[in-house]
């Protein structure tokens, strides 16, 4: 049997993961070194050259880092992966590895306000310039295209949640301008949704949230789809020229389908440095062997409490896909048939002063800023993160006054739905 | 067989059958994938004979290079064509001529010939199209992981340490 006959939870709890050969070690050990020992000078040579595959510091791979990455590339059906410090550090990787300076590449709005500050601010003094569109009209996609657009980017379910993304719509826009689609696939997790099963080149994580699931440890993860023809126009020098600091070898025509991940790795990672730890590494992966049992109490946790919260009266809105009344629930159906996700937000009727009143009187959820974490979670924007704009701003940016997003534990529903109902008061 | 997909058995039981390996299309530019994939095979225990009109009588990485299959002065279990796909028709013709004739024909990734696959086949040779050696052995062994790759391997037995007991080298399990 090969590893496209085993089911999503045998993968989760065994791929990338045999026991240790030195040992037999049945979990996988936390090789918490920083570098490793060579066997002679031609092993090194070889190792630094790319010829062989191994370890050498722990700034570029390490053996803990290796099952964790293995691990998600088989479950989100790609070929290879790169985990790295943070879901911030994969985005600038993914980036770094396909465009120059003065190069653009368009983004959707409606994405996580730390990639919108990334790509407004730190990508601009690289010269990498963001094009916003619009998800929910992929028609804006489509318009901004340019001869300088190098890749588009969007979330599947969009943080602060309650959209879906029509993955296969702009993976034709992208196909058709001849770029990769990139899709962050954070909220969604590969048990809701498969991006390269909708066309999607390349999936980046914040395995922070709910792949790791306990809130413990930082993480992100560049997931390769081993789909895109990088050679074919030249439109990505780093992956199709001869490479300086490699003695001239093309990274596309020497790693072929898992060459966009080698590519973030030995020279992305290597010299922009955001590696994970293996000890982080370690915690995400124990996390992740039970990723589907959570998120299916994840989901269907959401699913009780956006029906609890659209049947209250002091509740305006809720924005959850899996309610029929939002505009995303057929695309949910679509693309996250067991459920939309865990994160979503709603509106107070009482405005500014509820939103502060419910985040102040909760006992079960925690109020911070995070989401994807076996306890419930629960932030009102316009009073934190969002609290320097106008009330004008902060609806244009979604987060108006009366606004709280949600994300939701694994918690027994009823505890979740009754704090929520003495808060909301 | 479609030669779209093979099995983890099929091909380790390939890479476990076959010894001598022709590598038809062998480079000496250090940054050819012929010359990583000879390096690798060479450091797994393969006899690795290039073939390469124009370099033939050199050597390449303690190797004596050859100018055609035909010319090789030993047995070939296994021929391994870096070469592009039409190419690959005159090759496995030429293979079949052999005597003994090789146990494996093998095209490099991107290298795809149906004809010439059934050619062999029917003479009894095993085929294996639009693939890398180094690759699949990688991916056997585990060793491919180390990269980020994913193996396709799901067990429960430890991975087996390469028996040359270098470092950081992983064999290939015993055969079933
Ligand atoms: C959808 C999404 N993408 C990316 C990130 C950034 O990840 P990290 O905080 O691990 O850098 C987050 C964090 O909240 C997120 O929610």
């Amino acid at each position: 049997m090969s590893e496209q006959d085993y089911g999503f939870d045998t993968l989760a709890i065994h791929a990338g993961a045999q026991p240790d050969p030195a040992t037999g070690a049945r979990s996988t050990p936390i090789y918490q070194t920083t570098a490793f020992v060579f066997d002679d000078t031609d092993h090194a040579a070889d190792l630094f050259a790319l010829r062989s595959f191994g370890n050498i510091y722990t700034r570029i791979m390490n053996p803990t880092q290796a099952v964790l990455e293995s691990k998600v590339a088989a479950l989100e059906g790609g070929t290879a992966a790169l985990a790295t410090a943070s879901g911030h550090a994969a985005q600038l990787l993914v980036f770094h590895a396909l465009l120059n300076p003065g190069d653009e590449f368009i983004a959707t709005r409606q994405l996580y306000g730390g990639s919108i500050n990334q790509f407004n601010h730190s990508f601009k003094s690289f010269g990498w310039n963001v094009v916003w569109a619009d998800a929910d009209e992929v028609a804006t996609i489509a318009a901004a295209v340019t001869d300088k657009t190098k890749a588009i980017f969007v979330e599947s379910i969009a943080n602060p949640g309650g959209r879906v993304t029509d993955i296969a719509a702009i993976s034709e826009i992208a196909k058709k301008a001849g770029i990769p689609l990139i899709v962050d696939n954070t909220l969604a997790t590969p048990w809701l949704c498969k991006p390269f099963e909708h066309g999607a080149n390349i999936i980046v994580h914040s395995l922070t949230k709910f792949i790791a699931g306990h809130g413990n440890s930082m993480g992100g993860i560049v997931v390769d789809g081993g789909n895109f023809d990088w050679g074919k126009d030249g439109k990505y020098p780093m992956l199709s020229e001869p490479n300086a600091s490699y003695n001239g070898i093309k990274m596309y025509e020497t790693f072929g389908n898992i060459a966009f991940a080698i590519t973030c790795r030995v020279l992305g990672l290597r010299d922009l440095g955001p590696a994970i730890s293996p000890t982080n590494a370690f915690n995400i992966l124990t996390g992740m062997e039970t990723l589907s049992l959570r998120m299916e109490r994840h989901v269907s946790n959401a699913q009780k409490v956006a029906e609890w919260l659209e049947a209250n009266d002091k509740v305006e809105y809720v924005n959850y896909a899996g309610l029929k009344s939002s505009p995303h629930y057929d695309l949910a159906q679509k693309y996250t048939p067991r459920g939309p996700g865990a994160v979503f937000t709603f509106g107070l009727k009482g405005g500014y002063e509820a939103g502060v009143k419910v985040v102040s009187g909760v006992n079960l959820l925690s109020h911070l800023a995070n989401v994807g974490d076996t306890r419930s979670l629960i932030i009102h924007p316009a009073s934190t993160t969002h609290s320097q704009l106008t009330p004008e701003q902060q609806t244009i940016a979604g987060a108006g006054p009366e606004l709280v997003r949600l994300s939701i534990g694994i918690e027994n529903v009823d505890d979740i739905i009754a704090d929520l109902d003495q808060a909301i008061g | 067989m479609d030669h779209f997909t093979y099995t983890n058995d099929y091909i380790s039981g390939i890479l476990q059958s076959v010894k001598t390996i022709a590598l038809v299309g062998a480079s000496a530019k250090k940054v050819r994938p012929s010359y990583f994939v000879m390096k690798y095979l060479l450091d797994k225990g393969y006899r690795i004979i290039p073939i390469n009109p124009g370099l033939a009588g050199q050597e390449l990485l303690g190797q004596t290079v050859y100018a055609s299959l035909s010319d090789v002065p030993e047995p070939i279990d296994m021929v391994d064509i870096f070469r592009n796909s039409e190419a690959a028709g005159s090759i496995t013709d030429e293979a079949l001529t052999l005597s003994p004739l090789p146990k494996v024909i093998w095209m490099q990734l991107s290298v795809r010939n149906d004809e010439a696959a059934q050619k062999a086949e029917a003479a009894g040779l095993q085929v294996v199209m639009d693939r890398c050696p180094k690759i699949e052995y990688g991916k056997l062994s585990g060793e491919w992981a180390w990269v980020g790759g994913s193996t396709g391997v799901i067990s429960s037995k430890k991975q087996t340490l390469h028996q040359s007991g270098k470092m950081q080298s992983l064999g290939l399990a015993p055969k079933k």
